[in-house]
């Protein structure tokens, strides 16, 4: 118990440096999603083809493989990061937008048609209709399901601490080696500061889904 | 293909669609060919560095890092899902001191990052990183499946139940017969997608050292040289994401099969991130 009070500066900044990893991977993936789905369902073939080709592929990607080609293989090449933070936001964000555009997606196809029927008799082209109509329902259906993602982005965050980022799981580690005799209680803590980002953000996805199902 | 986002394009929007494709493939290409042209300037492309495929032993290491990476998945797969049942009639359980432990459980095992599992199993256990990493596939999975099977059966029309009661069968004797087979009918094609992400995880075993196909790639790039990390992890990297789209396909075509046959049909498959699966 002892080691988790004596610890707890490493373990504040490590909760810090994961939410941060989460934080930026997490707006870069919601950014990146939202363009690939826009991508999936615009009339230019090759947008389609491409954004297709781009989820299927990182969606059958192990985290871990994404990882260690940022980390390890990238710098063989030449791509040097200054600081690790980096590759691990290169592969979380571009692991995680795959994910949030097939959630967009799906959230499309859930927009009645007569919405994008109706956007468009009034002669709106399809940048309007989908910037416009179609996107701000499809995103508020979406909410749980992007929150789960988001959840699942924070206990990916963990694969970083592998690869030199000393976040949560990275001083986990380093702790535990540290207090050989203490392990236990060295990463019951870690699944504390876990279970502090996941567990409330669960809680919130839940309420979402319950306001979104009553209101439709 | 016709869409009703945008209306059928005439020969303007054609014209400007097949500009805008033209474009996008030059960019796509230019991108590849100025990744080829750096990974060819660090000579990756010798024919030397891609000769060691031809050698049986890197073939073998290969291989062993498949195997162990199918291992783990199945043997954990195998436990995970009775687990799960387990767990899920524990979930709904009608004994409050039976389902409420249980909630808890289940909320702590899905909010924790798998490799911490594998971790702590390894660490505070001292077990072999095989073990570690089954058990933390398992713990994880078990409570996956077990929310997979709880949203089955409460997808179920409620008639199925209360039938059941009515014939005289015990609340327990209903969920095991009645529910439950029509529940994990129902949601197939989500615990197919769930045994990609579980076979997706195998990977972690990578951070506790087992010796699972990245693991192999890394101490092969160790034993040969660096210059070899490319080609290697090249081949690994198809090879994991191959497997893993033949599973997905798999997940895709019972959806489609069981949408056809089953009576009650199944649910479709969360495209996997949305909803419960979520990796």
């Amino acid at each position: 118990m002892d080691v988790i009070i004596e610890s707890l500066p490493q373990y504040w900044d490590g909760f810090l440096r994961t939410l941060f990893l989460a934080a930026v991977s997490g707006i870069i993936a919601l950014v990146a999603g939202t363009l690939l789905a826009a991508a999936r369902v615009s009339p230019v073939a090759a947008l389609r083809g491409f954004s297709m080709a781009y989820v299927e592929v990182v969606r059958n990607t192990p985290l871990t493989i994404a990882f260690f080609f940022a980390a390890v293989v990238l710098p063989r090449l030449g791509v040097t990061f200054q600081q690790f933070e980096i590759a691990a936001i290169i592969a979380l964000s571009a692991y995680t937008s795959a994910f949030i555009a097939e959630a967009v997606r799906s959230g499309v196809n859930s927009v009645p048609v007569g919405q994008a029927e109706a956007a468009r008799s009034i002669g709106m082209k399809f940048g309007q209709v989908l910037s416009l109509i179609i996107l701000p329902q499809a995103l508020r259906t979406v909410i749980p399901p992007m929150i789960n993602i988001l959840i699942a982005l924070v206990k990916n965050s963990s694969v970083a601490g592998a690869f030199y980022v000393l976040e949560l799981f990275g001083y986990g580690k380093q702790l535990a080696n540290d207090h050989g005799d203490a392990v236990m209680w060295v990463l019951v803590g870690v699944a504390f500061f876990y279970l502090l980002i996941t567990v409330p953000l669960g809680y919130l996805a839940h309420q979402v889904e319950r306001k979104v199902a009553i209101a439709r | 293909m016709s869409s009703v986002l945008y209306d059928v394009p005439g020969p303007k929007a054609r014209r400007v669609s097949l500009i805008g494709s033209v474009i996008g493939v030059v960019l796509i290409a230019a991108l590849l060919a100025w990744a080829i042209m750096t990974l060819a300037q660090q000579g990756i492309f010798q024919a030397q560095r891609w000769a060691i495929f031809g050698q049986a032993d890197v073939w073998s290491l290969i291989a062993n890092g498949i195997g162990a990476t199918l291992a783990a998945a199945a043997i954990a797969a195998v436990i995970a899902f009775p687990l799960g049942l387990l767990l899920c009639l524990m979930r709904i359980s009608d004994v409050a001191w039976v389902r409420i432990p249980t909630r808890i459980v289940l909320e702590f095992l899905r909010g924790m990052p798998v490799v911490l599992m594998m971790l702590f199993v390894l660490l505070v256990f001292a077990t072999s990183s095989f073990i570690a990493v089954v058990a933390g596939l398992v713990l994880y999975n078990a409570a996956i499946f077990a929310e997979i099977i709880r949203a089955g059966i409460q997808s179920l029309p409620r008639g199925q139940r209360e039938a059941g009661l009515a014939i005289g069968l015990t609340s327990f004797q209903s969920r095991l017969t009645i529910e439950l087979p029509q529940a994990v009918r129902r949601m197939l094609p989500s615990l197919v997608a769930q045994l990609v992400v579980l076979l997706k995880d195998t990977s972690l075993g990578y951070i506790v050292a087992y010796g699972e196909l990245l693991r192999a790639v890394q101490v092969m790039a160790d034993f040969l040289g660096p210059q070899f990390l490319f080609p290697v992890f090249f081949v690994a990297a198809a090879i994991y994401i191959a497997i893993n789209l033949a599973v997905s396909r798999l997940a895709i075509w019972i959806e489609r099969r069981g949408s056809k046959k089953a009576a009650g049909g199944v649910a479709k498959a969360p495209t996997a991130g949305v909803s419960t699966v979520v990796k």
